[in-house]
C-alpha cells in the first residue's frame, strides 16, 4: 500500500492545485513512500469494532440563532484582493466548469 | 537590560496596579529589549511601536480615570502570527499571506485587548504551524536564546524565544501536536495547551481543526494561569468552543498542593528514545514530587505508540482542506505563470510559489490520505486510533489524577540538523501528540538543564478534559519546589544575549 | 451549436426504456446564511453584506443556522423521509473560484433525511410515486460573471468576476432514486416532480421558490436501456435546467439524442451536459474523471446534528397537507372542469391559484389571471409564470375588477405594471391613472360633448333605435381614454333620452 508513484504524486498535486516542479515530484515521491510506510501502522489496530472519533470532545446540536450579525463593507471585503474591479474579484479565464 | 523586562507578568501587573510603572513604560522597556536582541533571536515577524505604545497609553488613561481593569492590564504580550489581527499583519509564517491584515481580531487577541493586555507584535513560527523547529518559517528561523545555533522548537518557536529572551513576559501560542509545549521544553519556559474547546479557535489560522488549541506561553506557571483565565470561555463563533464556566487557574497555582495527588508515569513515554539527560532530570522531578506528598504510579497507554502515525494522517488531511482557501482570489499572494494562464494555472502557480516545502509535503500527504480508495485505510483508520488513544487516557485517569512524561525526547537540536529528515522531525512530537488526539490539556514546564549539553529540559503534565486546573496545581507546586532548589528561576542560568545597538527588528 | 442527430421520440421509446433521476436544489429563505450570520437576501450590490466566512477569510469558522436545520427537517418530513437520529456535515473539497474556502460544506454519508416518497399527478391524471433517496443540507456558492469573448459564457471568456453574495445561502439538495416505469411520460414526470417540490416548499414557507432567482434548480439524470435489459444504461447529467418547460424539453431531448447514438451502435459518455434554452439542445460538458475526487471527510469545525424526537414530532405536526391530498381538495373546492384544473396544474400554478383564492379572489378570477394574461406575458418574456406576480397582487387586481374600478382591459395594463415591478395594483392604478371613471358628473359632461357632435342620436333612441347609443358610447370611451365603464355610459345616455 505504501508504494507511491511519481505519477500519483503528480495527480495529487493537481488535486491540491500546486504546480510542483519535476524535481519536487521526484523528491516527494520518495519521502511520501517513507512517511506512508510509517503511518500505515494505524491499520494494525484500527479494527472494524473500533468507532472512529472525529471530534476530541463530543458535543452535538450547536446552533446559531437566525439573526443577522455584523457584516463587512464592500471595501473591507475587497481590501485584500489581488485584483478587483471595485465591486467584484477578478480572476483569469476559467478552464473547468462548475461542479 | 531594564529590570522591567525581567519581571514576571504577575509581578509587573502588581507594579502597574500600584502605580509604580506605567503601561507605556512597560511597553517601551520590552520594545527596547526587542530592538536590542531580536536581530539575533528573530522571535518577531512584526513590531509596530506606535500602535503598541498607543494601546499602552490607553490603558494608562483608563487606570488614571479609575476604570476597573483586568488583572493583567498594561502587561505586554507577544502574539503568534497564526492569530489574525486588525492592526498588525497575520502571515502564519507563510509567503502566501505576506502583508495580510484581517478585518477582525482573533477571539483570544480581542479578549486580551479587552483585558488591557498590550500586544507587542507578531511572533515567528513554522509556516502554517507545520514544524517543530521554526525553521519552516518563510521568514527565516528563530534562534534559541540558550544557544543561538539551536532551534527554539516549533511551531511556536517565536513565542517561546520571545518569552525566554525577555522580549515579552507573555505570549500566545497554538498547539496542534505540541507547538506550545515542545518550544517551552527546549527554551526553559512554560507552555500550556488547554482542553480542546476551552479557548476559542476563531481567528486562529487553522492547521488541523480538530487538533488546534490556542494557549499561553510564559516564564512562570502563575503567568500562564493568569493568561488562561483571560482567554478561556465560550465563543459563539466557534462551534467546538465549550460552553461552560471555568474555575480560576491562577487560584489553582496559588493554592497548589501535592498532598495525596496521584501522578501516573506513562510507561510508553520513558524509553530508550529519550536523551539520557532528559530522562535524568525527569526522574529527579518525579522524586521531588514523590518526596513532597504526591503518589507516583506507573500506568500504561498501549495505543500511544500509534499516535504519531494517526496524527500524521489526520493533521495533513485536515490541513490540506484548511489550506485550500489560499488560492490568490480573495486575499494573499497571486503568482501568474509566465505568459499568463487560466485561473486554475494561476492558483497552482501561486500555491507552488507561496508554500514552502513542508507545507507542500503535508498538503500532498493529506490529499492522499483523503483520496478515493484510501480514505478508509488512512484517514478512517487514524480516526479509530484516536478512539483507542482516548480509551487509554480514560483508563489511566481512572487510576490517577494527572499523567506525566518528558515533554520531548531531546533537548534543542542544532538548526539544520533534522531539516532534511521529515520523519526524524516528526518524532519530536511523540509525547505531545496524544493530548491533541484526545483533546485533553497539557502543560510543559522547565525541570533543569541536561548535564550533557546544558540545555533546558521540560516535563509534561496531562489532565482529563476540562480539568486544566489540575495541571496548574501540580505545575505550580513543582515549579515552586524547583525554584527553591535552584535558588531562582531556571532562565536566570541562561547566557546573557549580546545586545545590539542596531535596529534589530523589522 | 449544432443539434445532435435525434431519434423520433416514439421510436426511441419503442427501442428503449428511459430511467430518470433528479437532483433538486432548494434555497431556503432563512434570514441568515447556512453557516454565517450575514443576510440571506437577493439583489444586493456585489460583495456587500458579507461575513468574513463567506469569503473564506483566514481564521473564520462556520456555525450552523438552527432555523435552516428545522426547515430541512420539515422538508424531509414533507418528502416522506426518515430523519436521521444523527447527521453530520462533511467537506466536499474542490477548487473553484466561486467557493470562498475551496470546499463546500455539505453532507455525505449521514444526510439529515433519507428514504422518502412523493406522489405526483400528471396533467393526464396519471399518478407516480417518486422514490426519494436523501435530502441533505449544504451551502450555495458565489456567482461568476464571464467577461470578454463573444458569448458571456465560460468558453472564450478572457476573465471572470466573482461576487460572493450568494456564497453560504442555505440549500437542501433532494436526490431521487432512479425513477422507473415513466415511459413516454418521463419528461412530464420530471417537470411535474419539480413543480410538486416547489408546491411543497411554498406550502412550508421555507423558500422564496422563484425559479428565475435560482431558488430552485434541477439537474436531470437520464439513461436508456434496451427493452428487456436488466442493467441500467450509462447516464448523463444535464445541469441547472432552471425552468419547468426546460426540464421537460431537456429530458425529452436527451432521450432522443441517446437513443440515436445507441441505435447507431455508439456508446453514451458519462458526463455532465448543459441545456441551452435558445437552441433547445444539450451540449457536452465535463466528462466524469479522476478530478471528481472530492475527498469528503467529516467537517471538523462542526458537530453532529441530533434532532430530538420532540422537535421532529413538533415539525411533523406543523406540516401542510401532502400535495396529492391538497390537489384533490382544491379540485373539489374550486369547482373547475377537468380541463380548467389541468390547465392550472400543468402550468405549475396550483399554489399560485390557491394562495390567490386565500387572499380573497374567486377561484375563477384567480385561474383566469394566472393561466391567461400572466402565462401569456411569461411566455412572451421567456420567464416562469409564477415569478411574474405574487398571489396577493393578483388577488388585489381581481378585487379591483370586481369592484368596478378596473375593466378587464385596464386590468391587463395594470398587470403589465405589476410585472414590470411598478408596485401593487392599486399603486399602479394611482400612478398611471388607470381607474375607471365612476364619477357620473364627468361621464355626463363627456356625453354632453358627444351629443353636441351628434345631435340626432337622442331622437333615434326615443324612436326606439337604442343601438344608436353605440356611437355616443364609443365617442365617450375614446374621450375618457377607455377608463369608463361602457355599461354605465349606456345607462346614462338612455336616461338622458328618456328625460328630454
Amino acid at each position: 500500500m505504501s508504494e507511491i508513484s511519481a505519477e500519483q504524486v503528480a495527480h495529487l498535486a493537481n488535486l491540491a492545485r500546486i504546480a510542483l516542479t519535476e524535481d519536487e515530484i521526484q523528491h516527494l515521491t520518495a519521502e511520501l513512500g517513507q512517511i506512508m510506510q510509517a503511518v500505515e501502522q494505524v491499520s494494525q489496530v484500527a479494527t472494524a469494532d473500533v468507532v472512529p472519533t472525529s471530534h476530541p470532545i463530543p458535543l452535538t446540536n450547536v446552533f446559531r440563532e437566525d439573526v443577522v450579525g455584523e457584516t463587512l463593507t464592500q471595501q473591507q471585503a475587497l481590501a485584500n484582493a489581488p485584483e478587483s474591479d471595485g465591486s467584484r474579484f477578478i480572476v483569469s479565464a476559467i478552464l473547468g466548469e462548475e461542479q | 537590560m531594564s529590570e522591567l523586562t525581567r519581571l514576571s507578568a504577575a509581578d509587573l501587573s502588581a507594579e502597574l496596579s500600584a502605580g509604580n510603572v506605567s503601561a507605556v513604560e512597560a511597553a517601551q522597556a520590552h520594545l527596547d529589549r526587542i530592538a536590542a536582541v531580536d536581530g539575533a533571536v528573530h522571535a518577531f515577524l512584526h513590531v509596530n511601536p506606535e500602535v503598541t505604545l498607543a494601546q499602552a497609553a490607553e490603558v494608562d488613561r483608563k487606570r488614571a480615570a479609575g476604570e476597573q481593569l483586568g488583572a493583567l492590564a498594561g502587561v505586554p504580550i507577544a502574539v503568534k502570527d497564526v492569530l489574525v489581527t486588525k492592526d498588525m499583519p497575520a502571515t502564519s509564517g507563510s509567503k502566501i499571506l505576506e502583508g495580510y491584515v484581517s478585518p477582525f481580531d482573533a477571539t483570544p487577541v480581542a479578549l486580551a485587548k479587552a483585558a488591557g493586555l498590550v500586544p507587542l507584535g507578531k511572533t515567528n513560527m513554522d509556516e502554517f504551524a507545520m514544524g517543530s523547529s521554526t525553521e519552516h518559517s518563510a521568514y527565516g528561523p528563530t534562534h534559541n536564546p540558550w544557544d543561538l545555533d539551536r532551534i527554539p522548537g516549533g511551531s511556536g518557536g517565536g513565542s517561546a524565544a520571545a518569552v525566554a529572551a525577555y522580549e515579552a513576559p507573555l505570549a500566545f501560542g497554538s498547539d496542534t501536536g505540541g507547538s506550545i509545549r515542545q518550544p517551552a521544553h527546549v527554551t526553559g519556559t512554560v507552555g500550556v495547551k488547554p482542553t480542546y474547546g476551552a479557548v476559542s479557535r476563531y481567528g486562529s489560522i487553522a492547521l488541523a481543526s480538530s487538533l488546534d488549541q490556542v494557549g499561553p506561553v510564559s516564564r512562570t506557571v502563575l503567568d500562564a494561569a493568569l493568561l488562561q483565565d483571560v482567554i478561556a470561555g465560550h465563543d459563539p463563533n466557534d462551534s467546538t468552543s465549550l460552553n461552560e464556566s471555568w474555575p480560576s487557574m491562577a487560584e489553582a497555582v496559588r493554592g497548589a498542593d501535592l498532598t495525596g495527588l496521584k501522578i501516573g508515569v506513562i510507561r510508553e513515554l520513558d524509553g530508550d528514545g529519550f536523551q539520557a539527560g532528559v530522562r535524568q532530570r525527569y526522574r529527579e522531578a518525579l522524586d521531588l514530587l514523590a518526596s513532597n506528598g504526591a503518589e507516583i504510579v506507573e500506568v500504561s497507554a498501549p495505543n500511544f505508540q500509534y499516535s504519531i502515525a494517526a496524527y500524521y494522517l489526520i493533521m495533513p488531511a485536515e490541513a490540506s482542506s484548511n489550506l485550500a482557501k489560499f488560492d490568490s482570489v480573495r486575499f494573499g499572494l497571486r503568482q501568474a505563470p509566465a505568459g499568463g494562464g487560466t485561473v486554475e494555472q494561476v492558483m497552482a502557480a501561486t500555491r507552488e510559489a507561496g508554500f514552502g516545502p513542508e507545507v507542500k509535503r503535508r498538503v500532498i500527504l493529506g490529499t492522499y490520505a483523503l483520496s478515493a480508495g484510501y480514505y478508509d485505510a488512512y484517514y478512517g483508520s487514524a480516526q479509530k486510533v484516536r478512539t483507542l488513544v482516548q480509551q487509554d487516557f480514560a483508563n489511566a485517569f481512572e487510576q490517577v489524577d494527572v499523567l506525566v512524561s518528558p515533554t520531548a525526547p531531546t533537548t534543542a537540536f542544532k538548526l539544520g540538523e533534522k531539516l532534511d529528515d521529515p520523519m526524524a522531525m516528526y518524532l519530536n512530537d511523540i509525547a505531545t501528540i496524544p493530548a491533541n488526539l484526545a483533546g485533553v490539556p497539557g502543560m510543559s514546564l522547565p525541570i533543569g538543564l541536561a548535564p550533557e549539553d546544558g540545555l533546558p529540559v521540560g516535563i509534561q503534565f496531562l489532565a482529563p478534559a476540562r480539568q486544566d486546573a489540575r495541571l496548574y496545581n501540580v505545575g505550580g507546586a513543582l515549579e515552586s519546589l524547583l525554584v527553591d532548589r535552584w535558588g531562582g528561576p531556571l532562565l536566570a542560568q541562561a547566557p546573557e544575549l549580546a545586545v545590539s545597538t542596531q535596529e534589530g527588528t523589522r | 451549436m449544432a443539434k445532435a442527430a435525434l431519434m423520433d421520440y416514439d421510436r426511441a421509446l419503442e427501442l428503449f426504456e428511459p430511467v430518470i433521476g433528479l437532483e433538486v436544489h432548494v434555497e431556503l429563505n432563512t434570514k441568515t446564511k447556512m453557516f454565517s450570520s450575514s443576510p440571506n437576501s437577493f439583489g444586493r450590490e456585489p460583495n456587500t453584506g458579507l461575513a468574513p466566512l463567506d469569503l473564506g477569510l483566514p481564521g473564520t469558522l462556520p456555525v450552523v443556522n438552527g432555523e435552516a436545520v428545522k426547515y430541512s427537517i420539515s422538508l424531509g418530513l414533507a418528502l416522506g423521509c426518515s430523519i436521521a437520529e444523527s447527521s453530520r456535515f462533511a467537506r466536499k473539497n474542490y477548487f473553484y473560484p466561486d467557493l470562498g474556502k475551496n470546499y463546500q460544506i455539505s453532507q455525505y454519508d449521514e444526510p439529515i433525511a433519507y428514504e422518502g416518497e412523493v406522489e405526483i399527478e400528471l396533467a393526464n391524471g396519471r399518478v407516480f410515486q417518486i422514490p426519494i433517496e436523501r435530502a441533505h443540507m449544504e451551502e450555495d456558492a458565489g456567482k461568476l460573471t464571464h467577461m470578454g469573448g463573444a458569448t458571456g459564457r465560460i468558453q472564450g471568456a478572457e476573465y471572470s468576476l466573482v461576487d460572493y453574495n450568494r456564497a453560504g445561502v442555505p440549500l437542501v439538495e433532494i436526490v431521487t432514486k432512479p425513477i422507473y416505469g415513466t415511459e413516454g411520460d418521463a419528461p412530464e414526470v420530471a417537470k411535474t416532480y419539480v413543480q410538486t417540490i416547489r408546491d411543497i416548499v411554498i406550502a412550508l414557507g421555507i423558500s422564496d421558490a422563484r425559479m428565475e432567482h435560482g431558488n430552485i434548480r434541477c439537474d436531470a439524470n437520464v439513461s436508456l436501456r434496451p427493452r428487456g435489459a436488466e442493467q441500467l444504461g450509462t447516464r448523463t447529467e444535464t445541469k441547472n435546467v432552471n425552468s419547468f418547460r426546460s426540464i421537460e424539453r431537456a429530458v425529452r431531448y436527451e432521450i432522443q439524442r441517446q437513443a440515436q447514438i445507441l441505435a447507431d451502435g455508439g456508446a453514451i459518455t458519462q458526463e455532465t451536459r448543459h441545456w441551452h434554452e435558445d437552441t433547445g439542445a444539450t451540449s457536452a460538458g465535463r466528462p466524469k474523471s479522476d478530478a471528481d475526487d472530492y475527498r469528503y471527510f467529516p467537517e471538523p469545525d462542526l458537530l453532529p446534528v441530533q434532532p430530538s424526537a420532540e422537535l421532529i414530532a413538533e415539525l411533523r405536526a406543523a406540516l401542510p397537507e401532502p400535495p396529492a391530498a391538497r390537489r384533490r381538495r382544491l379540485k373539489a373546492e374550486w369547482g373547475f372542469t377537468d380541463l380548467e384544473f389541468q390547465d392550472v396544474a400543468n402550468g405549475g400554478l396550483l399554489t399560485e391559484v390557491a394562495l390567490t383564492v386565500e387572499a380573497g379572489a374567486s377561484p375563477a378570477a384567480a385561474r383566469k389571471w394566472w393561466t391567461g394574461e400572466l402565462t401569456r406575458l411569461a411566455n412572451a418574456a421567456g420567464r416562469e409564470t409564477a415569478d411574474l406576480a405574487t398571489p396577493a397582487q393578483v388577488a388585489e387586481l381581481a378585487a379591483l375588477v370586481e369592484a368596478g374600478t378596473l375593466t378587464d382591459r385596464l386590468a391587463r395594463q395594470v398587470l403589465e405594471g405589476v410585472v414590470a415591478g411598478e408596485g401593487s395594483p392599486q399603486q399602479i392604478v394611482d400612478a398611471r391613472g388607470l381607474a375607471v371613471v365612476s364619477d357620473d358628473g364627468a361621464l355626463i359632461a363627456a356625453i354632453d360633448a358627444a351629443l353636441a357632435q351628434q345631435p340626432d342620436v337622442l331622437e333615434k333612441i326615443r324612436d326606439g333605435k337604442v343601438q344608436a347609443a353605440g356611437a355616443v358610447i364609443g365617442a365617450v370611451m375614446k374621450a375618457m381614454q377607455g377608463k369608463a365603464d361602457a355599461a354605465r355610459v349606456r345607462e346614462l345616455v338612455i336616461e338622458r333620452a328618456a328625460a328630454e
